[in-house]
């Protein structure tokens, strides 16, 4: 789960790691008065969303007065900020940080993620901050420092130090460092993190450390233990039909193909996407109904598909396992009738109770086109909607 | 031969008197599964059918001299459930439970480097070798005995691979879902070099899916020290980058994971490619 820049900022200061001073405003006014309040210019005027690159696409402004500050919090607030993460459509800008401007020294780059191939949490850092880090990864490995830690040990002084020598730091700012660092640790397993990225992290002129910028993503699988944190998450960041589909535990991801698509196991899922891409259709969604999925799970998540304007067609594709075929067609039966189908549907169903499943289908009178296997299925969902 | 598991496997259940513990477990057993022992805290001294069940791991191990241990549990016990039956001794772990935090299993590696024992998943279907046992929850009539070796990182995913494999005659000697999660027991490696050392596996197929750098490093695996042919699928092409796919594993974040650096890694490494989940039986027949 991601929470906003000044969500992060908030923990952090929590977590004592230095920030500039800063908070958030939802309207000019606001704005006007938090910059006022930090008593001296500039002043940094941020867009609020869950994307980066907010920077380049025109969401990140100096503000030199407190005129300049009501200019450029009037453009940037309800702008649609286009950056290369936010897709074509881009985002709706509805909140902004305003923070103090700092004088800049150095600009460096620190994260924390999950190793998965040594399961452990490994510090990454280079000095080329405010960069593109992967780019950096790939053109130029030796300016990457990697530092893993044993999750059973925790963080050690030794490790600190080699990454704040590793970043070319002055004496001076090695124990503004290494609370940072050794807080942001702390706060990186507290809270289930999956990734802490401070870019960019910058050396003032009086030898501190401080973040300029916070990217926090949380393991969604620890949320049930961070009540405070699940209520950080903010709606409207959020698509609204997976909003929907999380209500009722399924595993759904909007796309922007025309073939609806319900799979049980997420391997299949993915699997079933691809074979509509290889016969010529797009996929309109990812949606894994899970292993053990009950009737009103599938009424669900029919529901959801059926009322995805873009779908022109969807297709059923189940291997009964846990999820036995008999309950699954029991939910599409029970979902078509409220909901009725006026689209092609191609069902693939195999496994536990097939035939059952397949008879449930066929006394139930629905318009569905069966197809045997896979291959069969692709076949007909591609000639379905071309 | 098989791997890992055989008819002389004993099994205890960890979770056995839950919905999901109690059925699977009725399954395992029809399906001639040696199962020995549940546990559930707080109702030990009970039994799951003709199954004894205990409160502890350590206690069932002493008493029924069970070697592999089967879990159930939901996933914020998930990982004491594993450390559990690491610590009383169990050989054979297998994980089911889905939803086990990173940071949990990120600490029971690192605990499981210390203990003798092999952990399958977590977020796994199970291991099967046909007609001798079968741990785990994939359904047992679809498979056949045979030789032929599946590893996976999903579980419906391997019984459609299964299900045209058996359908074209080709029986499996043992099949094996390590997970959908990023921090997993048991790799795509040890699963290829134990059906490599198997005598009666003569080819593998491997199942794998977008997300981290597994299938890279079970391919350059495979040409430095396997000889026995294998088909390789990988689920997820046309996956966008950044939108995590059900699995939390399943994942591409920036350049890495993409499929098509694994299809890539795999036709430079011998494998054959199988490109359309439909015709993967079809391939397996003609290759094999």
């Amino acid at each position: 789960m991601k929470i906003h820049e000044y969500q992060a900022k908030d923990l952090f200061r929590k977590y004592k790691v230095p920030v500039p001073e800063g908070r958030v405003a939802f309207s000019v006014e606001e704005a006007k008065k938090i910059a006022g309040e930090l008593g001296g210019f500039p002043v940094v005027v941020k867009a609020q969303i869950h994307a980066g690159g907010r920077g380049k696409g025109g969401g990140v402004k100096l503000a030199a007065s407190l005129e300049e500050t009501d200019t450029l919090a009037s453009q940037i607030l309800g702008m649609t900020l286009v950056t290369h993460q936010t897709g074509p459509e881009g985002k709706l800008v509805q909140k902004l940080l305003v923070e103090a401007g700092q004088k800049i020294e150095r600009e460096l780059y620190l994260s924390l993620l999950v190793d998965r191939a040594t399961a452990s949490i490994v510090i990454m850092a280079s000095r080329d901050g405010g960069m593109d880090i992967e780019e950096v990864a790939e053109k130029t490995p030796e300016r990457i420092i990697k530092v893993y830690v044993d999750p059973l040990m925790g963080i050690q002084g030794y490790q600190i130090r080699e990454v704040g020598f590793g970043l070319g730091l002055p004496m001076a700012a090695m124990k503004s460092f290494s609370g940072l660092l050794s807080n942001l640790y702390r706060m990186f397993v507290d809270y289930d993190s999956s990734m802490v990225e401070i870019n960019p992290l910058i050396l003032t002129a009086d030898d501190e450390v401080l973040a300029l910028d916070a990217k926090v993503d949380f393991d969604s699988n620890a949320l049930y233990r961070h009540k405070e944190i699940l209520a950080l998450l903010d709606p409207s960041e959020e698509d609204p039909m997976e909003m929907e589909a999380s209500k009722f535990n399924l595993n759904y991801i909007n796309l922007d193909g025309n073939v609806g698509n319900i799979v049980n196991g997420a391997g299949l899922a993915m699997a079933t996407m691809d074979i509509i891409k290889n016969a010529g259709a797009t996929p309109a969604n990812f949606m894994d109904v899970g292993g053990g999925a009950s009737s009103e799970q599938v009424e669900n998540a029919f529901r959801i598909i059926l009322a995805d304007e873009k779908v022109k067609a969807v297709l059923i594709n189940i291997f009964g396992g846990i999820l036995r075929c008999d309950i699954f067609a029991q939910g599409v039966v029970d979902a078509a009738r409220k909901t009725g189908i006026n689209i092609p549907v191609v069902v693939r169903m195999e496994g536990t109770n097939v035939d059952e499943g397949k008879k449930i289908l066929a006394d139930a009178g629905l318009d569905l086109i069966s197809a045997n296997d896979l291959s069969d299925a692709a076949e007909k969902i591609a000639a379905a909607v071309n | 031969m098989s791997i890992f598991v055989n008819k002389d496997t004993t099994l205890l259940v960890q979770g056995i008197t839950g919905n999901e513990g109690s059925f699977h477990t009725r399954q395992c057993i029809e399906y001639g599964t040696r199962v020995v022992a549940g546990v559930t805290p707080g109702k030990g001294g009970k039994k799951m059918d003709e199954v004894p069940v205990f409160n502890t791991v350590a206690q069932a191990v002493k008493e029924t001299g069970a070697t592999a241990s089967l879990i159930f549990v939901p996933p914020p016990f998930g990982a004491d459930a594993i450390m559990e039956a690491a610590d009383a001794g169990v050989e054979l772990i297998m994980a089911i439970t889905e939803g086990i935090p990173i940071l949990d299993m990120v600490k029971v590696k690192n605990f499981l480097a210390t203990k003798k024992c092999r952990l399958i998943g977590p977020n796994c279907p199970g291991i099967i070798t046909p007609g001798e046992c079968k741990i785990g929850i994939m359904p047992g009539n679809i498979h056949k005995k045979g030789s032929i070796g599946v590893v996976s990182r999903s579980g419906t995913l391997t019984y459609e691979v299964v299900d045209q494999l058996t359908k074209l005659g080709l029986g499996q000697s043992t099949c094996i879902g390590i997970g959908g999660d990023p921090v997993n027991g048991t790799n795509f490696i040890d699963v290829l070099s134990a059906f490599e050392n198997d005598d009666e596996t003569t080819a593998i197929v491997m199942v794998g899916e977008i997300g981290g750098s597994a299938e890279e490093e079970a391919a350059a695996y495979i040409s430095a020290n396997v000889t026995k042919p294998v088909v390789g699928f990988i689920a997820g092409l046309t996956a966008p980058p950044g939108r995590r796919m059900g699995h939390a594993g399943a994942i591409i974040s920036g350049s890495s994971g993409t499929g098509g650096a694994k299809i890539k890694a795999f036709k430079d490494n011998g494998i054959h490619v199988c490109e359309n989940l439909g015709q993967i039986g079809r391939i397996c027949k003609d290759v094999f």
